[in-house]
Formats: C-alpha cells, structure tokens, sequence
C-alpha cells in the first residue's frame, strides 16, 4: 500500500463496493427510513404532532425511486449501485427542507409554497431517468449527432435572452417561461454540452493533441487547435453577458476545459483556459455593474453598504448567519430559523440544511456529493470505449463543479451564482437535469461493466 | 485517459477539501461573532421559543404565556395592572422591564442554573421551560396599598423590617403590559410610544426609581439617627426655640411649617422638634453636626448604594461638599437630598429592626420546570446603620408623632404605630410631594411602610403628609394587621 498514491487510492477505495440491484434495494429501504425520519422531525418539531400529510410528501419519491430501481433490474442488471440511493438520499432531503420551510410560511401566512411541487417534480424526473434507462441501453448512440447535440445546447442557451419567453429573476436571464411554468434551459444544456464534447473531442482527439511550436520550453498548439478553445471561451463570456451570470459561464467552461484536458492529457489548455476564465471574470466585474456588484457583496459582504444595498449582500449573510446558527450538529430538522434567510428553498437550501443539520450535516451533504463524483469518475475509469469514458468524466465533473459553484458562493468562498443545487433545490428544471445525468452514468457503468465481461 | 480522469478526481477532491474547509470555518470558528452580530436575529427569536416561566403571586400565577399559532409560539398574559411596576413588560418589540428584564434568562430558561434542564432537553427533546419566579408580594395587601393611593400619583412600599420582603409595591399610574406584549409590530411600537409620551410618565416605578424625591421631613429620621449615634446628643438636648432662622453666611431665612416656633418656652427639646417635626432645631443640628456625619449616616442606611432587589434601584443621594447654608437645609431633607420610596423605607425598617437593616428584595423562590427551586434567597443583613438603643428612642418618638404630634393621621386605636411624616418643596410654586414612613405594631413591628403622594396629593401646597399620605399607610398597615 505504501507506493499507492492518493489519486490512485480513490478509485481502490471505491472497488469494494458490490454492484448488485440487491445492495441497491438495501440502500433504497435504507434512504427512505432516512426520509421518514426526517419528515417526521419536523412536523414534530413544528406542529408539535404528526400527521398523515407525511406520506404525501415521502411516498411518491420512495415509489418513483422503486421504479426506477425496478426498471434497473430489467434493463442495466450491472448498472452501479450506489449512484441511484446517493442521488435519492439528496432528494428526499431537499424535498424535507423545502416542506420544513413550507410549515414556516404557513406560520407566517404565506401560501407561496413548493413542498407539494418538488414532490411531483422529483418523481417526474426520477420516472424521466428510468425512461432514459429504458431507451439508450447502448450510449453509443449518443455519439452519432454531436453536432446535433451541440446546436441544441446553444440553443437552449441563448433561449432565456430571447424575447417573450425569456425571463429574468433575481438579476440572471437563466429562464424561459409560459403563464406560470418556467425552465432554466441551462440546466439541460449542461448535458448536451457534453455529449457534444465528447463526441467531438474523440474524433479530434489527435490533432488537438499534437505538438505545436516550442517556446521557452512550452508546447504552443497551433492556430488552428487553439481555434475552438478560444471559440469557446468567446461563448462563455458571450452567456456571461447575455444571461449576467457568473456560475454557469464558469460551470460550461470549466466542463470544456476539464474534457479537452481529459481527451487530449495537454495541462496547457487546462493552464490558459483558468488564465482566460479568471480575466474574462475580472474584465466583466469592472464593465457589467451586475457582475461587480456580486464582486463587492462576496469581498466585504457584513458591511451596511453592501447589506443593506439591493441585490447586495442581505441574502448571503442571513445565509452565514443561519449556518453559524447551525454549529456543529446543528439546530434540529424543524428547529433554525432557515425561513430568515431569502430563497430559502432554492438558492440557499443548501444554508437552510446547515443551519438545521450543522457542520455534520453539510459534511454528509458534500460527501454524498463527492461520492457520486467518484463513482462518476469510477465508471469513466472503467469503460473501455473513448467516447464513453469521456461522457461519463464529463457528467460527474459538471455535478461535482456545479455544487461547488453554488456552496462555494452561499459560504463566501466565491462570489453568489445563479446555479442551481443539484438534487436539493427547489425546481424542476435541475432535478430533470440532474437524474438525467444519474441515468445517463447508469447506463454508461452498466455497459462498461458488459463490456468487460464479454 | 486513466491518468487525467484520476487528476479529474484529485481537482475535485480539492474543491470539496475547500468547501470543508469552509463549512468548519463557518460553523465552528466564526459562531460567536456570526451569532452576535447585532443584524442576527436568531438570539432574539431563539427566546421566544420557550415557553417563558410564570411569575407568582402567593400561589397564584399572575403572568403567563400561553401557546398561540404564530411565529412567536407564546403569548405573555397579564392578568392584573396591579403588579405592573413591579413585574414590567416583556415585550417582542420594545424591550422589557422590571422583574421581566431583571429575572429575563431565568423567565427564558437560559440562565447558567438551567444548564442541566437544557442537557436533558437537548437528550430526550423535552422542551426547555422558563423558571417561574415567586413574588415576596401578598395580593390582598397589594390590592389595599392601590386601593389607598385611589387615583393619586405616587407609590406605596410595605416591606417585612425583620425579613426585608417586600410584601407590597404600587406605583401609579400602572399600565397594561398586554398592551407591549401583543405581536402586531405596529400596534405595539404605537403603544410604547404613547406610554413613554405620557407625562404621568406610567412606566416609571416611582417606589425605586424615576427622579427620585426630595424626602423633606422624613429624612430628620436620618438626622435625628446621626445625632443619637453621634453620642453628642440625646433627646433632650435643647436648641434655641426660634420662629424665624437666618441660614448661616445668608440673608435668607426659614421658618417652621407653622410659621412659629415649635411649641412653648425658649428652648426646644431634640425629642419635640421630632415629634411635631419643627424645621429650625433640625437645621440648627444639621450645621452643629457637620455634612460628613449625617451623609455616613445615610450611607449606612443604604444612600448612595445601587441595589439589586433584583430590579435595579437608583441611588438616593446625600450631596457632597455644601455650603454650611446648605448643609442647614438638608436638616430637614431639602435642597438637593433626593431619596426614593424604597430608600425611606429602608431607614424605616433599620429603625423598626432594632438598628439592622435588611436586605430589601421582591423573590421568593425560582422554581425550574422540573420543579427544581433553582434559588431561594434567605434573609440577608445589609448594614446595622445604628445601636439598638438609637433605634428605641427613634421608635418612641415616632410613636409619640402619631399619637399626639404631626403623624396623627395614621392612628390605629389598640396598635401602637410609628410613624414619621414629611412635606417636601420642590420650588416656589410647585406642589408638595407628601410622605409618610412608619410602622406597626411598634412594640414588635410586622410591617414598614411608606407612602410618597406627588403634586401634594392634587391640591398643590395646601396637602400635607399628615393629610394626605398618613391615612394610606393607615389602610395599608390595618390591612395587614387584619390578616
């Protein structure tokens, strides 16, 4: 063991884990205990007594989790089987919180309440994740239209800064919307974006690769390698500014970043795509008053400036102030104050669940996280076939990005985004996109897995 | 492509290290000064969480808070205006007062003594319940004691001399504290403000606070004291018997409240100028005694002193460094001598208390939740201000003021009562302030009490002590006999 290296001791660390439906089923009934616990506290702890209404909000989730499971048993028999509890786990969390912060508003005399939604949305897309299960058994057939995939993801892109259905909220154009349902169209994208890359980068694998000129001792691409790099870093500043948010224009580039260093093993594009992001990110603070504004709440967030100013840094420091609340073991499901803090349910559950869980909590939260992205990465190690491989690097590295966007910016290690909490935020659209991604890497560990055993 | 996905996974591993990182950072480092930051409300709601402690009268409870679906979880109750000097408000909104700001993390369930009551919440999830706290106070003879003052401005005190329980504290006007305990941000705010605009200024508790008064005649209790202790002077050591006396160093001139001299023949016994509190002898001895004996005197009876009862108690004040013109005033408890209620009532009790001054307080048990006395104070000495002799001859004379001298109106045939009144001005035109101090039964006193009445009991410088003040202590002092 002496001679393992730390990145190497990850995916050893993980080989252990059974791969059977059967431990998956063990998990499920495991996860779903968790959430009727969970549930149960905090109808305890606020309306002092339990009540039916319980079961609407954790039976749904636990059905559609089944089914899925279910449809896994059927179709991917060697598909992984922590990635589905993991991801179940989350979102039974996120359903709690967000019905803890439902109780809250009704307390107050609100009936703005998204408990009842999330419920249906989360078994939509769990049902949505099964049907993808059920009709790509093979990911191969991803690779067929990457350009398809790529001319899709723009357009969802641009679409939240077309007219009429466009929408704006909270400062970021990451919507569309009709009447009362709304779609942030990125959330999607981020997926499509990286059939596109890695389909596109295996066919360009050598090229991209190639030895370009020498200088000071550095391998220059050429022109015309350098081509899409700087294509695609004009792009990201481009949503940057069509859609005035930071953190999805950090999460599309660093995805193309992460897959072209993946396919090609070249760290300088790595190197001057971070020189490029953190430029375009400083030049942007200084031009867009929104993008500066965030910059000055995330430096000096606790003076009355920035406090009390709008869109300025209110939000973040009830955030703090709710975690800080939380201490190590936290306040108790039901227990904090999580309703001070503004969007609670959404943007900042993620404060909402420190405050009441506390730092054990936010722990267990994270190492979830970090657990499905080892597994990602796991079934990227293990697929034989480029394409695949590339995939599945990619999808695990847009969830564990993605979450460090959004925690990163709710505990001030970076400036506020718009990103969404993958698995826990109010919201169809990530939750769509999220067990997208949970069925896509199933798929891809299971046909890694047939691959090896033929 | 192995290498890169394992460097993939070593970036992220980074990332999550950093947001560990700063999750520990948060929620173990940064606690304090995130929690007390004054722009975090969560101290203040974590209050109102528990169910705050009931406050008691004998065995009845006269404060609660009873549950109600709101954000605030419980409503405090008030049952009667009666306690409201003493007990204050306990307010969402506009702060608090008296016992519910001086017992708050007791009430709250938050004081050091609950800290195992709160481990064993934190364990089994039992709520954490306020201690409820037990008044010294007796419902009937608070109840006489508002009575008596009827719809005067003042305050009435009747503390035990032997034990210093207060067993009443009226001070009026009161004010409904539902009025500041309600949850309607708006209404309360609105409330506050017309209580503090008020001009009969009901939230101050005019027993141990607000602007403290001029004792006039009561303070010759603590003159006479100093004099006796002095050993210089007995009660029959004489003073010129004047109608008309010339501040020394001054062209001004007092008189006594009868504008003559104190009773016949041209000396005055120390013992008479008591007894029928004549101005001039009391100014005399005042200078004969020097400013420095009468002010440690005073200080042994409890002026200057910041006491903890345990609603905070302002000071009373003997002034510093006078003019021997000045000094002759503060004889008879005027020019800037200022004492509360509860202050007379202490030199009261040290005499009533064969020269022992009690410690004055208003608890008498904190009971925790689980039925656990958290605290149970026992009768504690303050200071011994003078001899028992000193305090027996002050006795006599007092006794002797009520039943023939200037303190007759607090008479109670078959009781021996002590008593002392006192007239005080508080300008040329402005109205008395009107006193009386005493206690009964003389023999073996049970109770002090004193009566302070403001703008001369509303007939502005035509009331008197004897007048006005006298007959309230009378009501208060039969009210406990005839328990």
């Amino acid at each position: 063991m002496s001679n393992v290296s730390l990145t190497s001791a990850i995916p050893m660390l993980l080989k252990a884990v059974p791969r059977s439906r059967n431990f998956e089923a063990v998990l499920l009934f495991w996860v779903a205990g968790i959430h009727a616990f969970a549930l149960a506290q905090i109808q305890l702890a606020v309306n002092q007594e339990m009540s039916i209404d319980l079961m609407g909000y954790w039976a749904p989730p636990t059905i559609a989790a089944w089914i899925l499971h279910y449809v896994l048993r059927k179709h991917a028999l060697n598909a992984d089987g922590l990635l589905l509890p993991l991801g179940f786990l989350l979102n039974g969390l996120g359903i709690a919180m967000i019905y803890r912060l439902d109780l809250a508003e009704i307390t107050n005399g609100s009936t703005q309440l998204f408990a009842e939604r999330q419920v249906w949305l989360s078994c939509f897309a769990m049902l949505i994740a099964a049907a993808i299960v059920r009709l790509v058994p093979n990911p191969l057939v991803l690779r067929r239209f990457p350009f398809l995939a790529g001319a899709a993801a723009v357009v969802l892109l641009v679409l939240p800064a077309a007219p009429v259905i466009g929408r704006t909220i909270n400062g970021a154009t990451l919507w569309i919307g009709v009447g009362d349902l709304s779609f942030q169209p990125g959330e999607i994208a981020k997926i499509l974006l990286a059939i596109f890359f890695a389909g596109y980068l295996v066919s360009r694998k050598g090229p991209l690769s190639e030895i370009g000129l020498r200088v000071l001792g550095m391998r220059i691409p050429s022109a015309k390698d350098l081509g899409p790099i700087l294509l695609f870093w004009v792009a990201s500043i481009g949503v940057l500014v069509l859609q005035r948010d930071l953190g999805t224009s950090i999460l599309y580039f660093g995805l193309f970043l992460v897959m072209i260093y993946t396919a090609t093993g070249r760290g300088f594009y790595v190197g001057i795509g971070m020189v490029m992001m953190v430029t375009g990110a400083l030049v942007a603070s200084r031009l867009f008053g929104y993008v500066a504004a965030r910059f000055d709440s995330w430096l000096d967030p606790f003076s009355q400036e920035n406090y009390s100013a709008v869109g300025g840094s209110y939000q973040l420091v009830q955030g703090l102030f709710g975690m800080a609340h939380g201490d190590v073991i936290g306040a108790g499901l039901g227990s904090g104050f999580p309703q001070l803090i503004p969007l609670a349910e959404s943007d900042f559950i993620f404060a909402a669940l420190g405050e009441e869980l506390g730092m054990a909590g936010v722990f267990a939260i994270l190492a979830t996280y970090l657990l499905i992205v080892y597994r990602g990465l796991r079934i990227s190690n293990t697929n034989t076939d480029e394409f695949s491989k590339l995939l599945a690097m990619g999808l695990s590295f847009v969830i564990g990005l993605q979450v460090f966007v959004v925690a990163g910016g709710v505990m001030g290690l970076m400036p506020l985004t718009g990103l969404t909490t993958p698995f826990l935020a109010a919201g169809g659209s990530s939750l769509l996109a999220n067990w997208a991604i949970i069925a896509l890497l199933l798929v891809l560990s299971d046909s890694s897995l047939r691959r090896k055993a033929a | 492509m192995n290498r890169q996905v394992r460097r993939v996974g070593l970036f992220l591993t980074v990332m999550f290290i950093a947001l560990f990182a700063m999750a520990s950072s948060i929620q173990v480092l940064r606690t304090q000064t995130l929690y007390q930051d004054s722009r975090n409300v969560r101290a203040a709601y974590e209050t109102y969480k528990t169910q705050r402690g009931s406050i008691l009268v004998g065995q009845e409870e006269v404060v609660t808070s009873n549950p109600i679906n709101d954000q605030y979880r419980f409503l405090r109750n008030y049952d009667s205006v009666l306690y409201s000097s003493v007990i204050g408000y306990f307010s969402v909104f506009t702060g608090s007062s008296g016992i519910e700001r001086a017992m708050n993390s007791l009430l709250a369930g938050q004081s050091s003594a609950q800290f195992f009551e709160q481990i064993n919440a934190l364990l089994d999830g039992t709520p954490v319940t306020g201690a409820a706290i037990e008044l010294s106070l007796d419902a009937t003879i608070q109840k006489a004691a508002w009575d008596a003052l009827g719809s005067r401005k003042g305050a009435v005190i009747a503390m035990e001399p032997d034990t210093g329980r207060i067993i009443a504290m009226v001070s009026k006007p009161g004010f409904d504290a539902n009025l500041l305990a309600g949850h309607e941000n708006q209404a309360v705010t609105d409330a506050y403000r017309d209580l503090l605009d008020d001009p009969e200024s009901p939230l101050v508790n005019r027993a141990i606070g607000g602007d403290l008064y001029h004792p006039g005649s009561v303070f010759k209790l603590v003159v006479a004291a100093a004099a006796l202790e002095s050993g210089r002077y007995s009660t029959s050591t004489t003073f010129e018997n004047l109608d008309s006396y010339r501040l020394p160093g001054t062209t001004t001139f007092i008189q006594n409240s009868n504008n003559s001299t104190c009773g016949d023949g041209p000396l005055v016994k120390l013992e008479t100028a008591l007894i029928r509190s004549c101005n001039i002898p009391f100014a005399m001895l005042a200078v004969d005694l020097g400013q420095d004996r009468i002010r440690a005197q005073a200080e042994l009876m409890g002026f200057g002193d910041e006491l903890a009862i345990p609603l905070t108690v302002t000071p009373s004040v003997y002034p510093q460094d006078m003019e021997l013109s000045q000094v002759a005033l503060t004889g008879f408890g005027q020019f800037d001598v200022r004492a509360s209620p509860l202050q007379i009532a202490m030199s009261t009790a040290a005499i009533a208390n064969q020269g022992v001054l009690m410690k004055p307080r208003l608890v008498d048990q904190v009971v925790a939740s689980n039925l656990n006395v958290l605290s149970q104070p026992e009768p504690q000495v303050l200071s011994s201000p003078m001899s028992r002799e000193t305090a027996a001859i002050l006795t006599r004379m007092m006794v002797d003021s009520v039943e023939f001298g200037a303190a007759t109106s607090a008479g109670i045939s078959q009781v021996a009562v002590a008593g002392k009144t006192g007239t005080a001005e508080n300008g040329t035109d402005e109205p008395f302030t009107l006193w009386f101090t005493g206690f009964a039964p003389a023999g073996s006193p049970e109770i002090v009490v004193t009566v302070v009445v403001e703008d001369g009991g509303g007939i502005g410088q035509n009331g008197t002590g004897n007048q006005i003040a006298a007959p309230i202590a009378k009501a208060v002092i039969q009210a406990v006999l005839a328990r």
